[in-house]
Protein backbone atom coordinates (compact mmCIF):
# COMPACT_ATOMS: atom_id res chain seq x y z
CA UNK A 1 0.00 0.00 0.00
CA UNK A 2 1.63 3.68 -0.99
CA UNK A 3 1.32 6.33 1.46
CA UNK A 4 -0.83 8.92 0.49
CA UNK A 5 0.28 12.19 -0.89
CA UNK A 6 0.73 15.09 2.02
CA UNK A 7 -1.34 17.33 -0.27
CA UNK A 8 -3.93 14.99 0.80
CA UNK A 9 -4.35 15.48 4.50
CA UNK A 10 -7.27 17.46 5.86
CA UNK A 11 -5.94 20.85 8.07
CA UNK A 12 -5.93 20.41 11.84
CA UNK A 13 -6.84 23.88 12.16
CA UNK A 14 -10.00 23.43 10.77
CA UNK A 15 -11.01 20.48 12.96
CA UNK A 16 -9.91 21.68 16.09
CA UNK A 17 -11.99 24.54 15.22
CA UNK A 18 -15.29 22.62 15.27
CA UNK A 19 -14.23 20.91 18.11
CA UNK A 20 -13.98 24.67 19.86
CA UNK A 21 -17.14 25.87 18.67
CA UNK A 22 -19.27 22.64 19.29
CA UNK A 23 -17.84 22.28 22.91
CA UNK A 24 -19.16 26.19 23.30
CA UNK A 25 -22.57 26.00 21.85
CA UNK A 26 -23.07 23.05 24.05
CA UNK A 27 -21.95 24.71 27.26
CA UNK A 28 -23.97 27.82 26.47
CA UNK A 29 -26.84 25.90 26.25
CA UNK A 30 -26.33 24.14 29.47
CA UNK A 31 -25.93 27.45 30.88
CA UNK A 32 -29.29 28.64 29.31
CA UNK A 33 -30.99 25.55 31.10
CA UNK A 34 -29.30 26.07 34.33
CA UNK A 35 -30.10 29.65 34.83
CA UNK A 36 -33.69 29.44 34.13
CA UNK A 37 -33.71 27.00 36.68
CA UNK A 38 -31.96 29.08 39.17
CA UNK A 39 -34.06 32.24 37.87
CA UNK A 40 -37.14 30.30 38.59
CA UNK A 41 -35.76 28.93 42.05
CA UNK A 42 -34.75 32.73 42.86
CA UNK A 43 -38.21 33.96 41.97
CA UNK A 44 -39.92 31.51 43.89
CA UNK A 45 -37.89 31.75 47.25
CA UNK A 46 -37.79 35.30 47.08
CA UNK A 47 -40.85 35.84 46.41
CA UNK A 48 -42.47 32.93 48.89
CA UNK A 49 -40.12 32.93 51.75
CA UNK A 50 -41.37 35.99 53.20
CA UNK A 51 -44.71 35.12 53.89
CA UNK A 52 -43.72 31.53 55.29
CA UNK A 53 -44.60 31.24 59.17
CA UNK A 54 -46.13 29.18 61.34
CA UNK A 55 -49.59 30.38 61.22
CA UNK A 56 -49.28 29.96 57.43
CA UNK A 57 -48.56 26.71 57.60
CA UNK A 58 -50.88 25.34 59.98
CA UNK A 59 -53.88 27.72 59.62
CA UNK A 60 -56.61 26.97 56.43
CA UNK A 61 -57.37 29.35 54.10
CA UNK A 62 -60.24 31.76 55.19
CA UNK A 63 -62.72 33.76 52.84
CA UNK A 64 -61.30 36.83 51.99
CA UNK A 65 -60.90 39.53 55.39
CA UNK A 66 -60.85 36.60 58.06
CA UNK A 67 -57.81 36.82 59.78
CA UNK A 68 -54.55 34.95 59.97
CA UNK A 69 -55.36 32.81 56.82
CA UNK A 70 -52.78 29.47 55.70
CA UNK A 71 -52.36 26.90 53.43
CA UNK A 72 -52.82 23.93 55.76
CA UNK A 73 -55.91 22.72 54.35
CA UNK A 74 -54.65 22.97 50.79
CA UNK A 75 -51.28 20.91 52.07
CA UNK A 76 -53.30 17.99 53.88
CA UNK A 77 -55.63 18.01 50.60
CA UNK A 78 -52.76 17.74 48.37
CA UNK A 79 -51.19 14.95 50.54
CA UNK A 80 -54.44 13.10 50.47
CA UNK A 81 -54.77 13.20 46.61
CA UNK A 82 -51.47 12.32 46.18
CA UNK A 83 -51.58 9.75 48.52
CA UNK A 84 -54.63 8.23 47.06
CA UNK A 85 -53.48 8.59 43.54
CA UNK A 86 -50.64 6.28 44.59
CA UNK A 87 -52.89 3.58 46.39
CA UNK A 88 -54.76 3.34 43.02
CA UNK A 89 -52.25 3.66 40.55
CA UNK A 90 -48.69 2.44 41.80
CA UNK A 91 -49.89 -1.59 42.76
CA UNK A 92 -51.31 -1.91 38.91
CA UNK A 93 -48.53 -0.29 37.29
CA UNK A 94 -46.04 -2.04 39.21
CA UNK A 95 -47.81 -5.82 38.21
CA UNK A 96 -48.57 -4.47 34.62
CA UNK A 97 -44.46 -3.62 34.53
CA UNK A 98 -43.85 -7.03 35.79
CA UNK A 99 -46.11 -8.46 33.26
CA UNK A 100 -44.23 -6.67 30.30
CA UNK A 101 -40.97 -7.41 31.73
CA UNK A 102 -40.97 -11.02 32.68
CA UNK A 103 -43.68 -12.27 30.62
CA UNK A 104 -45.03 -10.21 27.57
CA UNK A 105 -41.77 -9.94 25.76
CA UNK A 106 -42.51 -9.94 21.98
CA UNK A 107 -46.40 -10.77 22.49
CA UNK A 108 -48.82 -9.44 21.40
CA UNK A 109 -50.74 -8.26 24.11
CA UNK A 110 -47.41 -7.17 25.50
CA UNK A 111 -46.84 -5.08 22.44
CA UNK A 112 -50.30 -3.45 22.82
CA UNK A 113 -49.99 -2.63 26.41
CA UNK A 114 -46.87 -1.09 25.60
CA UNK A 115 -48.45 1.14 22.80
CA UNK A 116 -51.00 2.32 25.00
CA UNK A 117 -48.98 3.08 27.57
CA UNK A 118 -46.77 5.04 25.46
CA UNK A 119 -50.33 6.99 24.46
CA UNK A 120 -51.32 7.64 27.91
CA UNK A 121 -47.65 9.28 28.96
CA UNK A 122 -48.76 11.51 25.73
CA UNK A 123 -52.07 12.65 27.30
CA UNK A 124 -52.41 15.91 27.78
CA UNK A 125 -53.49 16.08 31.95
CA UNK A 126 -56.55 18.42 31.53
CA UNK A 127 -58.10 15.66 28.96
CA UNK A 128 -57.77 12.96 31.79
CA UNK A 129 -58.98 16.28 34.09
CA UNK A 130 -62.05 16.12 31.73
CA UNK A 131 -62.71 12.70 31.89
CA UNK A 132 -62.93 11.75 35.06
CA UNK A 133 -64.85 14.92 34.91
CA UNK A 134 -67.48 13.08 32.72
CA UNK A 135 -66.95 9.86 34.28
CA UNK A 136 -66.73 10.27 38.05
CA UNK A 137 -67.65 14.02 39.10
CA UNK A 138 -70.92 14.14 36.57
CA UNK A 139 -72.16 10.78 37.70
CA UNK A 140 -71.39 11.26 41.55
CA UNK A 141 -72.88 14.51 41.44
CA UNK A 142 -70.13 15.94 42.70
CA UNK A 143 -66.82 17.34 43.09
CA UNK A 144 -64.40 15.18 45.35
CA UNK A 145 -60.44 14.62 46.59
CA UNK A 146 -61.02 11.28 45.50
CA UNK A 147 -62.19 11.96 42.07
CA UNK A 148 -58.93 14.10 41.87
CA UNK A 149 -57.00 10.99 42.86
CA UNK A 150 -58.74 9.04 40.60
CA UNK A 151 -57.21 12.00 38.23
CA UNK A 152 -53.74 11.70 39.15
CA UNK A 153 -53.66 8.28 39.56
CA UNK A 154 -54.39 8.01 35.64
CA UNK A 155 -51.52 10.12 35.01
CA UNK A 156 -49.07 8.58 37.61
CA UNK A 157 -50.22 4.99 35.86
CA UNK A 158 -48.22 4.85 32.48
CA UNK A 159 -45.48 6.52 34.12
CA UNK A 160 -44.49 4.01 36.92
CA UNK A 161 -45.70 0.82 34.23
CA UNK A 162 -42.99 1.75 31.53
CA UNK A 163 -40.16 2.73 34.05
CA UNK A 164 -41.32 -0.30 36.14
CA UNK A 165 -40.65 -2.74 32.89
CA UNK A 166 -37.12 -0.78 31.87
CA UNK A 167 -36.09 -1.37 35.12
CA UNK A 168 -37.00 -5.23 35.19
CA UNK A 169 -35.18 -5.47 31.93
CA UNK A 170 -32.23 -3.48 33.21
CA UNK A 171 -31.47 -7.00 35.51
CA UNK A 172 -29.96 -9.34 33.85
CA UNK A 173 -30.98 -12.68 32.33
CA UNK A 174 -28.81 -14.85 34.38
CA UNK A 175 -30.29 -13.71 37.51
CA UNK A 176 -33.89 -14.96 36.28
CA UNK A 177 -31.90 -18.16 34.91
CA UNK A 178 -30.31 -18.41 38.00
CA UNK A 179 -33.46 -18.27 39.84
CA UNK A 180 -35.50 -20.72 37.92
CA UNK A 181 -32.40 -22.58 37.91
CA UNK A 182 -33.55 -23.82 41.32
CA UNK A 183 -37.09 -24.75 40.51
CA UNK A 184 -38.34 -20.87 41.09
CA UNK A 185 -41.73 -20.60 39.08
CA UNK A 186 -41.38 -17.35 36.53
CA UNK A 187 -43.70 -15.35 38.89
CA UNK A 188 -42.32 -15.89 42.25
CA UNK A 189 -38.97 -15.36 40.40
CA UNK A 190 -40.17 -12.01 39.02
CA UNK A 191 -41.26 -10.72 42.26
CA UNK A 192 -38.89 -12.23 45.18
CA UNK A 193 -35.50 -11.99 42.52
CA UNK A 194 -35.86 -9.91 39.97
CA UNK A 195 -37.96 -7.16 41.41
CA UNK A 196 -35.55 -6.95 44.79
CA UNK A 197 -32.94 -6.76 42.71
CA UNK A 198 -34.36 -3.90 40.60
CA UNK A 199 -36.01 -2.41 43.46
CA UNK A 200 -34.02 0.79 43.53
CA UNK A 201 -34.88 2.01 39.99
CA UNK A 202 -39.27 1.10 40.89
CA UNK A 203 -38.96 3.11 43.99
CA UNK A 204 -37.59 5.64 41.44
CA UNK A 205 -39.77 5.61 39.14
CA UNK A 206 -42.38 5.85 41.71
CA UNK A 207 -40.59 8.91 43.55
CA UNK A 208 -40.69 10.65 39.93
CA UNK A 209 -44.26 9.49 38.93
CA UNK A 210 -45.27 11.46 42.40
CA UNK A 211 -43.41 14.06 41.86
CA UNK A 212 -44.77 14.87 38.16
CA UNK A 213 -48.26 14.26 39.47
CA UNK A 214 -48.50 16.65 42.78
CA UNK A 215 -47.76 19.42 41.06
CA UNK A 216 -50.57 18.94 38.51
CA UNK A 217 -53.41 21.72 38.21
CA UNK A 218 -55.94 21.36 35.25
CA UNK A 219 -56.93 17.78 36.16
CA UNK A 220 -57.73 18.73 40.03
CA UNK A 221 -59.58 22.12 38.54
CA UNK A 222 -61.82 19.28 37.18
CA UNK A 223 -61.90 17.04 39.98
CA UNK A 224 -61.20 18.02 43.41
CA UNK A 225 -62.00 21.91 42.98
CA UNK A 226 -61.49 24.07 45.72
CA UNK A 227 -62.66 24.69 49.26
CA UNK A 228 -61.90 26.74 52.09
CA UNK A 229 -61.44 24.49 55.31
CA UNK A 230 -60.40 21.72 56.51
CA UNK A 231 -59.99 18.62 53.53
CA UNK A 232 -63.08 16.65 55.74
CA UNK A 233 -64.60 15.47 52.83
CA UNK A 234 -62.14 13.53 51.10
CA UNK A 235 -64.64 11.24 49.43
CA UNK A 236 -67.97 13.33 48.93
CA UNK A 237 -66.72 17.00 48.66
CA UNK A 238 -64.70 19.51 46.78
CA UNK A 239 -61.18 19.47 48.51
CA UNK A 240 -58.36 22.13 49.21
CA UNK A 241 -55.09 21.40 47.47
CA UNK A 242 -52.05 22.97 46.87
CA UNK A 243 -51.86 23.54 42.66
CA UNK A 244 -55.54 25.04 42.44
CA UNK A 245 -54.54 27.01 45.36
CA UNK A 246 -51.80 28.77 43.51
CA UNK A 247 -53.95 29.31 40.10
CA UNK A 248 -56.65 31.09 41.94
CA UNK A 249 -54.98 33.28 44.40
CA UNK A 250 -52.40 33.78 41.99
CA UNK A 251 -54.85 34.83 39.10
CA UNK A 252 -57.86 35.32 39.71
CA UNK A 253 -57.82 36.92 42.91
CA UNK A 254 -57.75 40.69 43.28
CA UNK A 255 -56.13 41.47 46.61
CA UNK A 256 -52.03 41.75 47.29
CA UNK A 257 -52.09 39.06 50.38
CA UNK A 258 -53.14 36.42 48.13
CA UNK A 259 -50.72 37.03 45.56
CA UNK A 260 -48.56 36.73 47.92
CA UNK A 261 -49.80 33.68 49.79
CA UNK A 262 -50.01 31.89 46.03
CA UNK A 263 -45.97 32.51 45.65
CA UNK A 264 -45.84 31.02 49.18
CA UNK A 265 -48.10 27.94 48.19
CA UNK A 266 -45.57 27.49 45.21
CA UNK A 267 -42.34 27.89 47.20
CA UNK A 268 -43.88 24.52 49.40
CA UNK A 269 -44.67 22.67 46.37
CA UNK A 270 -41.30 23.61 44.69
CA UNK A 271 -39.70 22.25 48.22
CA UNK A 272 -41.54 19.06 47.64
CA UNK A 273 -41.02 18.41 44.47
CA UNK A 274 -36.93 19.06 44.77
CA UNK A 275 -37.10 16.79 48.24
CA UNK A 276 -38.97 13.66 45.87
CA UNK A 277 -36.36 13.79 43.44
CA UNK A 278 -33.19 14.95 46.12
CA UNK A 279 -34.47 11.61 47.82
CA UNK A 280 -34.77 9.70 44.88
CA UNK A 281 -31.16 10.49 44.05
CA UNK A 282 -29.90 9.40 47.37
CA UNK A 283 -32.22 5.80 46.89
CA UNK A 284 -30.57 4.81 43.18
CA UNK A 285 -26.60 6.05 44.65
CA UNK A 286 -27.28 3.27 47.59
CA UNK A 287 -28.33 0.94 44.90
CA UNK A 288 -25.17 1.23 42.88
CA UNK A 289 -23.06 0.93 45.61
CA UNK A 290 -24.65 -2.09 46.78
CA UNK A 291 -23.10 -3.50 43.14
CA UNK B 1 -4.08 -35.64 34.50
CA UNK B 2 -6.69 -36.46 37.28
CA UNK B 3 -4.56 -38.68 39.02
CA UNK B 4 -7.60 -40.09 40.85
CA UNK B 5 -10.11 -40.27 37.64
CA UNK B 6 -13.06 -42.82 38.21
CA UNK B 7 -14.21 -44.20 35.42
CA UNK B 8 -15.06 -47.72 36.67
CA UNK B 9 -18.55 -48.95 36.12
CA UNK B 10 -21.17 -46.51 37.59
CA UNK B 11 -25.08 -46.63 36.18
CA UNK B 12 -26.02 -44.38 33.37
CA UNK B 13 -27.54 -41.13 34.86
CA UNK B 14 -28.60 -39.35 32.28
CA UNK B 15 -28.41 -40.90 28.71
CA UNK B 16 -28.94 -38.52 25.69
CA UNK B 17 -30.27 -40.08 22.62
CA UNK B 18 -30.10 -38.31 19.49
CA UNK B 19 -31.17 -34.69 20.89
CA UNK B 20 -31.25 -31.84 18.18
CA UNK B 21 -31.70 -28.44 19.39
CA UNK B 22 -33.10 -25.55 17.59
CA UNK B 23 -32.85 -21.68 18.17
CA UNK B 24 -35.76 -19.45 17.69
CA UNK B 25 -36.27 -19.05 13.53
CA UNK B 26 -35.42 -22.96 12.85
CA UNK B 27 -31.36 -22.57 13.56
CA UNK B 28 -30.49 -25.58 13.87
CA UNK B 29 -27.39 -25.95 17.17
CA UNK B 30 -27.15 -29.49 18.01
CA UNK B 31 -27.34 -32.32 15.13
CA UNK B 32 -28.19 -36.09 16.83
CA UNK B 33 -26.34 -35.89 19.94
CA UNK B 34 -25.80 -39.07 21.84
CA UNK B 35 -24.27 -39.59 25.29
CA UNK B 36 -24.46 -41.49 28.51
CA UNK B 37 -23.35 -40.02 31.43
CA UNK B 38 -22.43 -42.00 34.49
CA UNK B 39 -23.46 -41.53 38.13
CA UNK B 40 -21.16 -39.57 40.59
CA UNK B 41 -19.01 -39.30 37.81
CA UNK B 42 -17.11 -35.79 36.54
CA UNK B 43 -17.94 -35.53 32.61
CA UNK B 44 -16.65 -32.43 31.05
CA UNK B 45 -18.13 -30.88 27.36
CA UNK B 46 -15.30 -29.11 25.86
CA UNK B 47 -15.03 -27.79 21.97
CA UNK B 48 -14.30 -24.21 20.43
CA UNK B 49 -16.95 -21.44 21.42
CA UNK B 50 -20.08 -21.75 19.73
CA UNK B 51 -20.14 -25.11 18.95
CA UNK B 52 -23.22 -25.88 21.55
CA UNK B 53 -21.78 -27.06 24.81
CA UNK B 54 -23.56 -24.79 26.68
CA UNK B 55 -26.63 -25.47 25.19
CA UNK B 56 -26.48 -29.31 25.29
CA UNK B 57 -26.11 -28.53 28.92
CA UNK B 58 -29.04 -26.13 28.78
CA UNK B 59 -31.27 -28.96 27.66
CA UNK B 60 -31.15 -30.80 31.05
CA UNK B 61 -32.69 -28.63 33.03
CA UNK B 62 -34.86 -27.46 30.01
CA UNK B 63 -33.62 -23.80 31.46
CA UNK B 64 -33.96 -22.82 27.62
CA UNK B 65 -37.65 -22.77 27.91
CA UNK B 66 -37.38 -19.07 29.56
CA UNK B 67 -36.70 -18.05 25.49
CA UNK B 68 -39.42 -18.52 23.61
CA UNK B 69 -39.07 -20.43 20.33
CA UNK B 70 -36.24 -22.41 21.63
CA UNK B 71 -36.77 -26.01 20.80
CA UNK B 72 -34.82 -29.26 21.62
CA UNK B 73 -35.80 -32.60 19.76
CA UNK B 74 -35.26 -36.09 20.68
CA UNK B 75 -34.78 -37.23 24.17
CA UNK B 76 -32.78 -36.99 27.51
CA UNK B 77 -33.58 -40.03 29.90
CA UNK B 78 -32.49 -39.26 33.52
CA UNK B 79 -33.25 -42.13 35.31
CA UNK B 80 -34.66 -43.63 32.61
CA UNK B 81 -37.17 -40.82 32.38
CA UNK B 82 -37.20 -38.81 29.37
CA UNK B 83 -37.25 -35.08 30.73
CA UNK B 84 -38.42 -33.46 27.46
CA UNK B 85 -41.98 -35.38 27.79
CA UNK B 86 -44.46 -32.52 28.43
CA UNK B 87 -45.72 -34.40 31.10
CA UNK B 88 -42.12 -33.82 33.33
CA UNK B 89 -42.63 -31.35 36.30
CA UNK B 90 -40.17 -28.95 35.33
CA UNK B 91 -40.00 -27.33 38.77
CA UNK B 92 -38.79 -31.06 40.41
CA UNK B 93 -36.77 -31.23 37.28
CA UNK B 94 -34.91 -28.22 38.34
CA UNK B 95 -34.43 -29.05 41.46
CA UNK B 96 -32.94 -32.63 40.94
CA UNK B 97 -30.91 -30.98 38.41
CA UNK B 98 -28.65 -27.69 39.38
CA UNK B 99 -26.76 -25.58 37.84
CA UNK B 100 -24.23 -22.97 38.08
CA UNK B 101 -23.41 -20.34 35.94
CA UNK B 102 -20.77 -18.55 33.96
CA UNK B 103 -20.85 -15.31 36.40
CA UNK B 104 -22.05 -15.93 39.54
CA UNK B 105 -25.31 -14.75 40.59
CA UNK B 106 -26.00 -14.06 43.97
CA UNK B 107 -29.08 -13.58 44.83
CA UNK B 108 -29.96 -9.50 46.17
CA UNK B 109 -30.21 -10.67 49.80
CA UNK B 110 -28.38 -11.90 52.81
CA UNK B 111 -25.38 -15.06 52.58
CA UNK B 112 -28.19 -16.78 55.05
CA UNK B 113 -31.01 -16.37 52.55
CA UNK B 114 -29.52 -17.11 49.66
CA UNK B 115 -28.88 -20.67 50.54
CA UNK B 116 -31.89 -21.11 52.72
CA UNK B 117 -34.02 -19.63 49.27
CA UNK B 118 -34.07 -23.20 47.60
CA UNK B 119 -34.52 -24.93 51.19
CA UNK B 120 -37.59 -22.68 51.99
CA UNK B 121 -38.79 -23.16 48.55
CA UNK B 122 -39.00 -27.25 48.09
CA UNK B 123 -38.98 -27.96 52.09
CA UNK B 124 -41.13 -27.54 54.95
CA UNK B 125 -38.35 -26.97 57.36
CA UNK B 126 -38.17 -25.52 61.03
CA UNK B 127 -35.72 -22.46 61.82
CA UNK B 128 -33.49 -24.37 63.25
CA UNK B 129 -33.52 -27.10 60.78
CA UNK B 130 -32.68 -24.38 58.02
CA UNK B 131 -30.02 -23.00 59.99
CA UNK B 132 -28.19 -26.33 60.19
CA UNK B 133 -28.82 -27.02 56.62
CA UNK B 134 -27.67 -23.44 55.42
CA UNK B 135 -24.05 -24.50 57.66
CA UNK B 136 -23.81 -28.00 55.81
CA UNK B 137 -24.31 -26.42 52.37
CA UNK B 138 -21.85 -24.02 53.06
CA UNK B 139 -19.60 -26.45 54.63
CA UNK B 140 -20.19 -28.36 51.49
CA UNK B 141 -18.65 -26.06 49.41
CA UNK B 142 -15.70 -25.40 51.15
CA UNK B 143 -17.24 -21.24 51.96
CA UNK B 144 -18.14 -21.69 55.76
CA UNK B 145 -15.02 -20.71 57.25
CA UNK B 146 -15.12 -17.81 55.09
CA UNK B 147 -18.71 -16.09 55.63
CA UNK B 148 -19.83 -17.68 59.13
CA UNK B 149 -19.21 -14.27 60.25
CA UNK B 150 -20.83 -12.61 57.90
CA UNK B 151 -23.88 -14.39 57.08
CA UNK B 152 -25.85 -11.40 57.41
CA UNK B 153 -24.20 -9.49 54.60
CA UNK B 154 -25.29 -9.25 51.30
CA UNK B 155 -24.41 -12.06 48.59
CA UNK B 156 -23.24 -9.30 46.56
CA UNK B 157 -20.64 -8.42 48.92
CA UNK B 158 -18.80 -11.31 48.84
CA UNK B 159 -15.56 -11.64 46.37
CA UNK B 160 -16.20 -13.20 42.61
CA UNK B 161 -14.75 -16.72 43.58
CA UNK B 162 -16.62 -16.64 46.85
CA UNK B 163 -19.60 -15.50 44.91
CA UNK B 164 -19.29 -18.36 42.33
CA UNK B 165 -19.05 -20.90 45.49
CA UNK B 166 -22.21 -19.32 47.42
CA UNK B 167 -24.13 -20.50 44.21
CA UNK B 168 -22.79 -23.40 43.90
CA UNK B 169 -24.08 -24.06 48.33
CA UNK B 170 -27.20 -22.49 47.02
CA UNK B 171 -27.39 -25.65 44.32
CA UNK B 172 -26.59 -27.72 46.48
CA UNK B 173 -29.08 -26.95 49.07
CA UNK B 174 -31.43 -27.69 46.29
CA UNK B 175 -30.73 -31.36 47.09
CA UNK B 176 -29.95 -31.84 43.42
CA UNK B 177 -28.94 -35.47 42.19
CA UNK B 178 -27.21 -33.47 39.36
CA UNK B 179 -24.86 -30.42 39.12
CA UNK B 180 -24.52 -28.63 36.01
CA UNK B 181 -21.79 -26.69 35.60
CA UNK B 182 -21.47 -24.15 32.35
CA UNK B 183 -18.05 -22.53 32.51
CA UNK B 184 -18.12 -22.02 36.26
CA UNK B 185 -14.50 -20.56 36.63
CA UNK B 186 -14.55 -18.61 33.42
CA UNK B 187 -15.19 -15.10 35.54
CA UNK B 188 -12.74 -16.19 38.71
CA UNK B 189 -8.96 -15.48 39.27
CA UNK B 190 -6.76 -18.62 38.98
CA UNK B 191 -6.77 -18.95 42.71
CA UNK B 192 -10.46 -19.09 43.08
CA UNK B 193 -10.72 -20.80 40.05
CA UNK B 194 -8.86 -23.55 42.30
CA UNK B 195 -10.50 -23.95 45.00
CA UNK B 196 -13.62 -24.67 42.78
CA UNK B 197 -11.50 -27.15 41.00
CA UNK B 198 -11.00 -28.41 44.17
CA UNK B 199 -14.84 -28.41 45.20
CA UNK B 200 -15.61 -29.82 42.10
CA UNK B 201 -13.53 -33.11 42.70
CA UNK B 202 -15.31 -33.42 46.55
CA UNK B 203 -18.88 -33.16 44.49
CA UNK B 204 -18.44 -35.51 42.49
CA UNK B 205 -18.95 -38.39 45.84
CA UNK B 206 -22.92 -36.88 45.68
CA UNK B 207 -23.48 -35.78 42.48
CA UNK B 208 -23.07 -36.21 39.45
CA UNK B 209 -21.42 -33.55 37.22
CA UNK B 210 -21.23 -32.24 34.16
CA UNK B 211 -19.08 -29.38 33.23
CA UNK B 212 -18.67 -27.22 30.14
CA UNK B 213 -15.61 -25.58 29.80
CA UNK B 214 -13.15 -23.83 27.37
CA UNK B 215 -10.36 -24.94 29.32
CA UNK B 216 -8.87 -27.65 28.76
CA UNK B 217 -5.99 -28.07 31.37
CA UNK B 218 -9.28 -27.77 33.69
CA UNK B 219 -11.33 -30.78 32.02
CA UNK B 220 -8.33 -33.17 32.22
CA UNK B 221 -7.37 -31.88 35.83
CA UNK B 222 -10.53 -32.56 37.31
CA UNK B 223 -12.65 -35.14 34.76
CA UNK B 224 -13.37 -38.70 34.42
CA UNK B 225 -14.88 -38.54 31.34
CA UNK B 226 -14.96 -35.97 27.92
CA UNK B 227 -17.07 -34.89 25.56
CA UNK B 228 -15.64 -32.81 22.66
CA UNK B 229 -18.48 -31.11 20.69
CA UNK B 230 -17.55 -29.36 17.21
CA UNK B 231 -20.37 -27.52 15.11
CA UNK B 232 -23.38 -29.18 17.25
CA UNK B 233 -22.31 -32.70 17.21
CA UNK B 234 -20.70 -35.16 19.89
CA UNK B 235 -17.33 -36.10 17.82
CA UNK B 236 -15.85 -38.02 20.70
CA UNK B 237 -16.73 -38.74 23.75
CA UNK B 238 -14.42 -41.44 26.01
CA UNK B 239 -12.25 -41.40 29.11
CA UNK B 240 -11.20 -38.16 29.76
CA UNK B 241 -7.42 -40.49 29.65
CA UNK B 242 -8.22 -41.63 26.39
CA UNK B 243 -9.05 -37.87 25.32
CA UNK B 244 -6.16 -36.39 26.25
CA UNK B 245 -3.75 -39.03 25.35
CA UNK B 246 -5.04 -41.67 22.52
CA UNK B 247 -8.06 -39.91 20.78
CA UNK B 248 -9.53 -41.71 18.18
CA UNK B 249 -11.06 -38.53 15.80
CA UNK B 250 -8.43 -36.41 14.03
CA UNK B 251 -10.64 -33.34 15.11
CA UNK B 252 -10.39 -34.40 18.65
CA UNK B 253 -6.76 -34.48 18.42
CA UNK B 254 -6.33 -31.36 16.48
CA UNK B 255 -8.40 -29.45 19.35
CA UNK B 256 -6.47 -30.70 22.39
CA UNK B 257 -3.39 -30.21 20.87
CA UNK B 258 -4.63 -26.36 20.16
CA UNK B 259 -4.15 -26.45 15.94
CA UNK B 260 -7.75 -24.48 16.49
CA UNK B 261 -10.06 -23.39 18.87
Amino acid sequence: MTSIAADKRRGLFRRKLVDRIVRILSLLALAVAVASMIWILWTVVSRGARVIDWTFLTEPSKPWGAPDPGIANALLGTLLITLGAAVMGIPPALLGGIYLAEFGKGTRLGDAIRFSANVMMGMPSVVVGLFVYALVVVATGGFSGLAGSIALAILMFPVVLRTTEDMLLMVPDSLRESALALGTTRARAAVRIICRSARGGLVTGILLAIARVSGETAPLLFTALWSDGWPRNYFTGPTANLPVLITEYSTNSPFEEQHAAGWGAALIVTMMVLLLNIATRIIFKEKHHER
Amino acid sequence: MNAEAKTGDAPVKISVRNLNFFYTGGHQALFDNCLDIRANRITAVIGPSGCGKSTHLRVYNRIYELYRGQRAEGEVLIDGRNILSPDVDVLELRRKVGMIFQKPTPFPMSVFDNIAYPMRLHFKLSRSEIADRVENALRGASLWDEVKDKLKKSGLALSGGQQQRLCIARAIAAEPEILLMDEPTSAVDPVATLKIEDLVLELREKFTVVIVTHNMQQASRISDYTAFFYKGEIIEYDTTDRIFTNPSHKKTEEYITGRFG
